[in-house]
C-alpha cells in the first residue's frame, strides 16, 4: 500500500520529506476509512431501503439523545481523530518551521519576473561583499548539508517550490523569508515557480543541483578559484 | 403583533402588471428567482467555455482548440482568473442563494413575497449591471483580469506586472456591485425570514432550507466587508497610486490575504450551506422519512457558520507570515469537519429504514452527499499545515475544492432545479432524460477529478498553461489528456440538461399542485404558483418533515394541515 | 387580498436597516484593523499623522456631531407631527454634511498642495482610504437627506415619517466612523 501511495510522488531526497509523506498516508488511512464507510453505508441503505410495496418508512426523527447517539458518536470519534491529526501534524510542523537548524550554507534566492536569480555569497560567506556569485536558475548545493535559503523578491510573490525535497514557500517582496532543506541524493531536481507570477508564470523554472561533496568542491572551484 | 406591514402597498397590488413589470421590471419575488436563474445559467456556460479551453491546452499544449484557435500564455492567466470569477460569484452564488432563496423563502415561509420587493429588484439589477462590467472587462483593451481569482498584489497591484489595465479596474468593479447586490440580498431574506413568516410557523418549524439560506446570508453579511475595503484599497492602489500593498510605498502585499480570505473561506460554506439545504428538503421526500436531528443539524450549521471566521489562514501556511500561526488555524481548520460530519451522517441516518425513490431529484442528491464526502475528505490533507507544503498551490487542491464546490452547485443545483422545476414553471421535467444526465455527469466528473488528484500529488502546480514545460511533469501527460477527455465528454453530457430542461417546458406534463407529496408550504400552491402565492395565508402546525408520522392516515402532513386528533407536535 | 401581517412587532425597515449597517461595520472595522495592525508593525507613522490639520477636523467633528442632533430633531418633530419643521431640519443636516465635506475637501487640497498625496507613504494611503471611503457614506447620507426633504416639500413624507428614523440610523452610523477614525488618525 505505502509503495503505490509514494508511487504518486515525486522521489523523495529530503531529510524531512519523509515525515510529510508518513502524515500524508496516515491522513489518507484515516480519511479512507471513513470514505469507506460512509460510502458504502449509503450504498447499503439505498439499496436496502429502497422502496418496496407494503413496506413503509419508519418515523425515526433522532429527536432524542438515545437515537443521536448514532450520529453523535461518530461525530465525537471525528473529533478525537482530528485532534490526533492536528497533533501529529503539529510535531512535523514545528520540526520543519519551527526553527531553521544551524546551518553555515547561506544562498539568497530572488524571484523576479520570470527567474529565480541565486545569490552565492563566496568563500567570505557574507553577502554583499566582491567575490558574491550571481546566477540564474541555477542553485549549486552540496547534498546532506542544511542549506539555509533567504527567500526575496523584486517584484510580485513567487512561490519557490522543490518537490523533490518537499519544500514550498512564498516569495514575497519587501520580505525575507527564510527557508531550509537537506537534500539526501545528489541529483538535479526541478524548482519550480508555483504562484501564479504573469504571463511568464509558466517555464518559470530553475534546477537544483545537489552534488556530493567532492563534485561540490570542485564545482566551487570553478566559481571561486 | 399584527400591525400592518408598511410595505403593504408596494405587495398588494393585484391587477396584472404590464409586460415590462412583468418581465424586466418585476418586484415579485418568482420572477426575480428566474431572472437570477437566466443569468447564472449563461455564466454556466461562459464558466464551461474556459474550462474547455483551459484544459485543451493543458492536455495538449499550443495547439490549436478545437472551435476557438491558440491560446497564449497571457489569455491562459486570464481563463483561469474568469473560470474561478465565474464560477463563484456569477454561477454559484446567483443559483444557490439568489435563485433558490428567492423562489423558495417566500414560497415555504407563507409569505406573499420578500419584505422588501422593489430592494429585491434593485439587487438584481445590480447584479445584473455587475454581469455587464464583467462581461465589458473581458473585450477592454490590454485584455481581461489575469492575476488569479483571488487577486494576489502586488500582481494585481500594478497594471505593468500583467499588462492589464482596465480589465483589471472592471473585474474589480463587477466584484465590488455583486457584493452590493448580494447584500442587499442577504437584508431582504433576513427581514423576511424575521418578519414575513407565516402564523404558527416558529423558528423551529422553518424548513432546513430556509436555514442554511439565513445562515449562509449572515455569513457573507459579516464577512464581505473587510473584502469591499480591501477592492477599494486595490482600485486605489492601481488608479490614484496609494501603495496599501506595495512594499516600495510602505505597503503589505500580505493583507491583501487576509482581507481576502476572511470572507473567501466563509464564502465556501456562503455556497455550501444553500446547497445542502437543496437537498436535505429532497432526501426525507424520498426517503418518506422525517430528517434525523432536525434541531442538531441547526446547531451544526450555526457552528460550522462561527468557526468558519476563523479558519481562512490555512490558504496562507506558506505565505510568509509567521509560522507560528498555522497551527491555531490548522486545528480550527480540521476541528470544522465535525460539524459537517454531523450534517453527513444525520443525511446517512435519514435514509435509514426508508423507503426509497429513485427520482432523478434523489439521485442527484445522492450525487451531492457521495461527492460531498469525497471533497469533505481530501480537505484534511489541505488543513493539515505540514502536508499543505508540499500540495499547496497544486492540482490537488484544485480537484478537492471542486469536489466540494461542484457538488453543493451543480449535483446539489441539479437536484434543486428538477425537484422544484415543476414549481417554478408548472410542467415536470422528464425522468428518462434526468437519470440518463444524472449518470453521465457522475461518471464524467469522477472521471475529471479523481486522476486530478494524482497529477497534483505528482507536483504540477496550478495556474500553469503547458506541464510539458517540466520534465518531472511530463510523464503525467497522458493523464492530463485522460481528464480533458473526460472533462469535454462532463460538458457535452450537461446539453442533456439543456434539451430536458427546454423541452419540459414546452411540452412536458403539466404539473398538479403537489407533485412528490412533500409536506412544506410551496407545494400547498399552484404550479406555477400565481402572484402573491397564497389566497390566504396559512396557519402552521406542524414541521416540515413529518412524513409517515402516526398522526396521519397518508405518509405525509403538509404543514398547514390540522389533525384533530393529536396535538401537533414538535 | 388581505395583506399579509408581520411576524415581530418592529416594521421591516428597521430590521432591514439594522441587518445593513451590521454588514458596513466590517467595511470600516476591516481597514482600522489593517490600520491598526501596519502601524503597530512600522515606523514613521506619527510623524507623517503630524501633518494632518488637526483644528479643522476637530472642528469637522464637531459639525459632525451637530448633524446627528439636529437628524435626531428631525425625528422627533415626525413623531410631533410637524412636517414644516421636519422639513427645515432635515435641510440644516444636509448642510451640516455638505459643511463638512467642504472642510474635508479644503483639507485634502492642502495636504496635496504640501505634496502629501495618496502616493506619499502607507500613512497617507489609510489616511486618504478611510477618510475617502468615510466621505463618500456622508455623501449618500447627503443624498437620502437630501430625498427625505423633497419628499417634506412635496408632501408625501408624512405618511412615512418611519423613513427619517431609518436615515437617522444610517447618519449616526457614519458620525460613529468618524468618532473612529479621527483620533486613530489625527491624535497618534
Ligand atoms: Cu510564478
Ligand atoms: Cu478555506
Amino acid at each position: 500500500m505505502a509503495e503505490i501511495i509514494s508511487g504518486w510522488f515525486p522521489e523523495n531526497v529530503s531529510s524531512f520529506g519523509g515525515e510529510i509523506d508518513a502524515l500524508f498516508r496516515l491522513i489518507l488511512y484515516v480519511t479512507g476509512a471513513w470514505f469507506i464507510l460512509t460510502e458504502g453505508l449509503i450504498l447499503f441503505f439505498l439499496l436496502r431501503y429502497r422502496r418496496r410495496e407494503g413496506r413503509r418508512a419508519a418515523y425515526v426523527a433522532g429527536d432524542n439523545l438515545r437515537q443521536l447517539a448514532w450520529i453523535l458518536v461518530p461525530c465525537l470519534i471525528v473529533l478525537l481523530l482530528d485532534l490526533w491529526l492536528d497533533f501529529r501534524g503539529a510535531e512535523v510542523w514545528a520540526k520543519i518551521k519551527g526553527q531553521v537548524p544551524p546551518s553555515d550554507f547561506h544562498i539568497q534566492v530572488t524571484g523576479k519576473q520570470f527567474n529565480w536569480e541565486i545569490l552565492y555569497p563566496g568563500p567570505d560567506k557574507e553577502f554583499g561583499t566582491a567575490d558574491d556569485v550571481l546566477m540564474e536558475n541555477e542553485l549549486h548545493v552540496p547534498a546532506s548539508r542544511v542549506v539555509r535559503v533567504i527567500l526575496k523578491s523584486k517584484d510580485v510573490i513567487h512561490s519557490f517550490f522543490l518537490p523533490n525535497l518537499r519544500l514550498k514557500q512564498d516569495a514575497v517582496p519587501g520580505r525575507a523569508i527564510t527557508a531550509w532543506f537537506e537534500a539526501t541524493k545528489p541529483g538535479k531536481y526541478p524548482l519550480p515557480c508555483a504562484e501564479l507570477c504573469g504571463f511568464g508564470h509558466t517555464g518559470m523554472n530553475g534546477w537544483l543541483f545537489a552534488h556530493s561533496p567532492e563534485d561540490y568542491a570542485k564545482w566551487a572551484k570553478q566559481q571561486w578559484p | 403583533m399584527n400591525s400592518t406591514s408598511p410595505n403593504a402597498e408596494s405587495v398588494a397590488h393585484d391587477a396584472e402588471p404590464g409586460f415590462w413589470r412583468a418581465y424586466l421590471f418585476s418586484t415579485d419575488h418568482k420572477r426575480i428567482a428566474k431572472q437570477y436563474l437566466s443569468v447564472a445559467l449563461f455564466w454556466a456556460v461562459m464558466g464551461g467555455l474556459t474550462a474547455y479551453l483551459m484544459r485543451w491546452q493543458l492536455a495538449y499544449p499550443d495547439t490549436e482548440v478545437p472551435g476557438w484557435g491558440f491560446i497564449a500564455p497571457d489569455f491562459y492567466n486570464m481563463l483561469v482568473t474568469m473560470h474561478g470569477t465565474i464560477m463563484v460569484f456569477f454561477v454559484a452564488m446567483p443559483i444557490l442563494l439568489a435563485a433558490f432563496g428567492n423562489f423558495l423563502i417566500p414560497l415555504m415561509i407563507g409569505a406573499r413575497d420578500m419584505a422588501f420587493p422593489r430592494l429585491n429588484m434593485l439587487s438584481f439589477w445590480v447584479f445584473a449591471l455587475a454581469s455587464l462590467v464583467l462581461l465589458t472587462s473581458l473585450f477592454v483593451p490590454g485584455g481581461a483580469a489575469s492575476a488569479g481569482w483571488t487577486g494576489y498584489p502586488p500582481l494585481s497591484a500594478k497594471p505593468e506586472y500583467t499588462g492589464v489595465t482596465w480589465g483589471l479596474n472592471l473585474w474589480l468593479l463587477a466584484l465590488a456591485l455583486e457584493f452590493a447586490s448580494f447584500l442587499m440580498g442577504g437584508v431582504n431574506f433576513l427581514t423576511t425570514a424575521i418578519n414575513m413568516r407565516a402564523p404558527g410557523m416558529s423558528f423551529f418549524r422553518l424548513p432546513l432550507l430556509v436555514w442554511m439560506e439565513l445562515t449562509a446570508a449572515v455569513i457573507f453579511m459579516l464577512s464581505v466587508g473587510p473584502l469591499i475595503a480591501g477592492a477599494v484599497m486595490l482600485l486605489m492602489d492601481r488608479v490614484v497610486g496609494t501603495t496599501f500593498f506595495l512594499p516600495e510605498g510602505g505597503g503589505e502585499p500580505l493583507l491583501w490575504q487576509h482581507l481576502f480570505w476572511f470572507f473567501g473561506h466563509p464564502e465556501v460554506y456562503v455556497i455550501l450551506l444553500p446547497g445542502f439545504g437543496l437537498i436535505l428538503e429532497i432526501i426525507p421526500v424520498f426517503s418518506r422519512k422525517p430528517i434525523f436531528g432536525y434541531r442538531p443539524i441547526i446547531y451544526s450549521t450555526i457552528v460550522a457558520g462561527a468557526l468558519s471566521f476563523v479558519v481562512w489562514a490555512h490558504h496562507q501556511f506558506l505565505s510568509g507570515m509567521d509560522p507560528r500561526l498555522a497551527m491555531p488555524f490548522s486545528i480550527t481548520t480540521i476541528i470544522i469537519s465535525v460539524p459537517f460530519a454531523l450534517i453527513v451522517f444525520a443525511m446517512i441516518a435519514t435514509l435509514w429504514r426508508g423507503s426509497i425513490t429513485f427520482s432523478t431529484p434523489m439521485l442527484f442528491a445522492m450525487g451531492t452527499l457521495s461527492v460531498f464526502i469525497f471533497g469533505g475528505l481530501t480537505g484534511i490533507f489541505n488543513g493539515s499545515a505540514p502536508v499543505d507544503i508540499y500540495i499547496h498551490d497544486t492540482y490537488f487542491i484544485v480537484a478537492h475544492f471542486h469536489y466540494t464546490l461542484f457538488s453543493a452547485v451543480f449535483f446539489a443545483g441539479f437536484a434543486g432545479l428538477t425537484y422544484w422545476f415543476p414549481k417554478m414553471f408548472g410542467r415536470m421535467m422528464n425522468e428518462q432524460l434526468g437519470k440518463l444526465h444524472f449518470w453521465l455527469t457522475f461518471v464524467f466528473f469522477n472521471a475529471v477529478f479523481i486522476p486530478m488528484h494524482v497529477v497534483g500529488l505528482g507536483g504540477m502546480m496550478r495556474r500553469i498553461s503547458d506541464p510539458t514545460q517540466y520534465e518531472f511533469l511530463r510523464p503525467l501527460q497522458p493523464l492530463n489528456q485522460f481528464i480533458t477527455v473526460a472533462a469535454i465528454l462532463l460538458l457535452l453530457s450537461q446539453l442533456v440538461f439543456v434539451v430536458n430542461f427546454f423541452r419540459s417546458l414546452i411540452c412536458g406534463k403539466v404539473a398538479e399542485r403537489n407533485p412528490w407529496q412533500a409536506n412544506t408550504l410551496e407545494w400547498r400552491v399552484p404550479s406555477p404558483p400565481p402572484h402573491e402565492n397564497f389566497d390566504a395565508i396559512p396557519v402552521v402546525y406542524h414541521g416540515p418533515y413529518e412524513y409517515n408520522s402516526s398522526e396521519a392516515a397518508v405518509d405525509w402532513l403538509p404543514q398547514d394541515r390540522r389533525v384533530t386528533t393529536g396535538a401537533a407536535t414538535r | 387580498m388581505e395583506a399579509q401581517t408581520l411576524t415581530s412587532q418592529t416594521p421591516s425597515g428597521k430590521i432591514g436597516v439594522w441587518w445593513f449597517l451590521a454588514s458596513e461595520i466590517p467595511v470600516f472595522g476591516g481597514l482600522i484593523v489593517s490600520y491598526i495592525v501596519l502601524r503597530l508593525g512600522g515606523a514613521g507613522w506619527s510623524e507623517a499623522s503630524s501633518h494632518l490639520n488637526f483644528n479643522f477636523a476637530l472642528a469637522n467633528t464637531f459639525v459632525l456631531l451637530t448633524s446627528s442632533l439636529t437628524m435626531v430633531l428631525a425625528f422627533a418633530e415626525v413623531e410631533a407631527e410637524r412636517p414644516r419643521r421636519v422639513g427645515n431640519y432635515l435641510l440644516l443636516t444636509i448642510l451640516l454634511g455638505v459643511l463638512f465635506l467642504a472642510v474635508k475637501g479644503f483639507e485634502y487640497a492642502g495636504e496635496i498642495g504640501k505634496g502629501f498625496t495618496p502616493g506619499a507613504g502607507i500613512f497617507w494611503s489609510f489616511y486618504y482610504g478611510m477618510t475617502g471611503l468615510h466621505a463618500l457614506h456622508v455623501l449618500a447620507g447627503i443624498v437620502v437627506n437630501l430625498i427625505l426633504y423633497l419628499q417634506a416639500l412635496s408632501g408625501a413624507l408624512q405618511r412615512h415619517g418611519h423613513r427619517v428614523e431609518l436615515a437617522g440610523l444610517y447618519w449616526h452610523f457614519v458620525d460613529v466612523v468618524w468618532i473612529f477614525l479621527f483620533p486613530l488618525l489625527y491624535l497618534t
